[in-house]
C-alpha cells in the first residue's frame, strides 16, 4: 500500500572508486525493506543500477550495504528503522572492498581471507570410521552453536576499522569461522589452522573495537570468537597446548 | 604480530601492572612528608632489592614498548619487515641501556 507517493529521497552511490551520490524519489510503502527501495529503483527508474540480492529473506548474504552509514543487510532492515530526517536514505556499497559498480563490490578479497584462516574442514588422513558423538551442552558445542549461523553477509568486514587499516588482516568472519571449526571436535586441521590465523594478519591484531558484534545481523559476536583464538594462540606458543 | 611476540607482550604486561602500582605508590608514600634527592640516594645506595625491582621494570619496557610500537607503525604506516625488526630491536636495547644505566647511577 503506498502511504504517499514520492515519499522518500535515496541517495545512491553511482560508480566505482570514483562517483558520486545520485537522488531518487521512490513511494514510501508500508512494511517497505530496504532492498525494496533499491529493487524499485532499478526496476522503475533505472535499470543500470547495479546491485546484488537472492534469497530477500536473510539468509543468502549477497544484499549487504552500507545504509545511512552503517553496514546492514537490506534485505531485512525496513525503511522505518533507518530514516533520517523523515524521508532520507543514504545507500553506498560495503566498505573495506573494492567497487565493482554502484552497490556492487568485488568479494573475492573477503572470501580468499576464509581460505587463508584454513575455514574448512579437515577430515583428516584418516576420516573417523564412526559418527561422532557431540553432547548439545558439551563446552565445544555451544561455542560453535555461538558463531556457526554466519551468512558471509560481509557487514562485519566492512564495519572492521582493523581491516581498513591493514588490508591483509583476516577480519571477522573468517576468523569467526576459523574458531567454529577450532571447536569442532572432528576436525583434525587444527595445528595448521592455529598456525594460519596466528600471523601478523591474524587474531591477535585485533583491537577488540567491536563493530564487528555491533552490526551483526546474525547476531554472532565474531570478538568473542575471536578472543578465543586469542587464548589458543597463547596457551599454544607458551605452552604448546593446541 | 607472531605467537612469540603476542606472549611476549601479555607476559611483560604483567610484570608492568604489578611494577607500575608499586613504583606509584612508593612515591605517593615517599613523598608525603618532602624528598630531597639526597634522601633518595641514601635509600637507593647499595639497595639490592630496589636495584632489582627495578631492573625487572626496565627489562619488561624494553620487552613490551617495542612490541607495541611495531604494532602501531605496522598499522599506521607501510614500513614493514626486517628494517622495521631491526630499528624497534635497537630500541629495545636503547631502553634497556638507558633503563639499567640510571638504576646502576643511583645504586652505587
Amino acid at each position: 500500500m503506498t502511504q504517499s507517493a514520492s515519499a522518500l529521497e535515496i541517495e545512491v552511490w553511482r560508480g566505482a572508486e570514483e562517483g558520486s551520490f545520485q537522488t531518487f524519489k521512490t513511494p514510501r510503502r508500508e512494511h517497505q525493506t530496504v532492498l525494496d527501495v533499491v529493487t524499485e529503483i532499478q526496476r522503475e527508474q533505472d535499470p543500470t543500477l547495479s546491485y546484488r540480492f537472492a534469497c530477500r529473506v536473510g539468509i543468502c548474504g549477497s544484499c549487504a550495504m552500507v545504509v545511512n552509514g552503517r553496514p546492514r543487510w537490506t534485505c531485512r532492515t525496513r525503511v522505518s528503522e533507518v530514516l533520517e530526517n523523515g524521508n532520507h536514505i543514504r545507500l553506498e556499497p560495503l566498505r573495506n572492498l573494492p567497487i565493482v559498480k554502484d552497490l556492487t563490490v568485488e568479494m573475492t578479497a573477503f572470501f580468499d581471507k576464509w581460505k587463508n584462516a584454513r575455514g574448512y574442514f579437515e577430515p583428516g588422513e584418516k576420516p573417523a570410521g564412526d559418527f561422532a558423538v557431540v553432547k548439545p551442552d558439551s563446552k565445544k558445542r555451544r561455542a560453535v552453536d555461538e558463531s556457526i549461523e554466519c551468512i558471509g553477509c560481509g557487514v562485519c568486514y566492512s564495519a572492521c576499522d582493523v581491516v581498513e587499516w591493514d588490508k591483509d588482516y583476516l577480519g571477522p568472519a573468517a576468523l569467526n569461522r576459523a574458531w567454529t571449526l577450532v571447536n569442532d571436535v572432528r576436525d583434525q586441521g587444527n595445528a595448521a589452522r592455529l598456525d594460519a590465523i596466528s600471523k601478523s594478519e591474524g587474531c591477535q591484531a585485533c583491537h577488540t573495537h567491536m563493530n564487528c558484534t555491533q552490526f551483526c545481523p546474525k547476531g554472532i559476536a565474531p570478538t568473542y570468537s575471536i578472543a578465543g583464538l586469542k587464548r589458543k594462540v597463547w596457551w599454544r606458543a607458551f605452552w604448546g597446548i593446541s | 604480530m607472531n605467537p612469540k611476540l603476542f606472549v611476549a607482550q601479555r607476559l611483560s604486561a604483567f610484570v608492568l601492572a604489578a611494577a607500575v602500582a608499586v613504583h606509584l605508590t612508593t612515591i605517593l608514600y615517599a613523598v608525603r612528608g618532602g624528598l630531597s634527592a639526597g634522601e633518595i640516594l641514601a635509600r637507593t645506595h647499595g639497595n639490592l632489592a630496589f636495584a632489582l625491582f627495578y631492573a625487572a621494570f626496565v627489562i619488561a619496557v624494553a620487552v613490551h614498548a617495542p612490541i607495541g610500537l611495531r604494532n602501531v607503525l605496522r598499522e599506521w604506516t607501510p614500513w614493514r619487515g626486517r628494517s622495521l625488526d631491526i630499528a624497534l630491536a635497537l630500541f629495545s636495547l636503547l631502553l634497556l641501556a638507558l633503563g639499567l644505566r640510571a638504576i646502576y647511577a643511583v645504586y652505587v
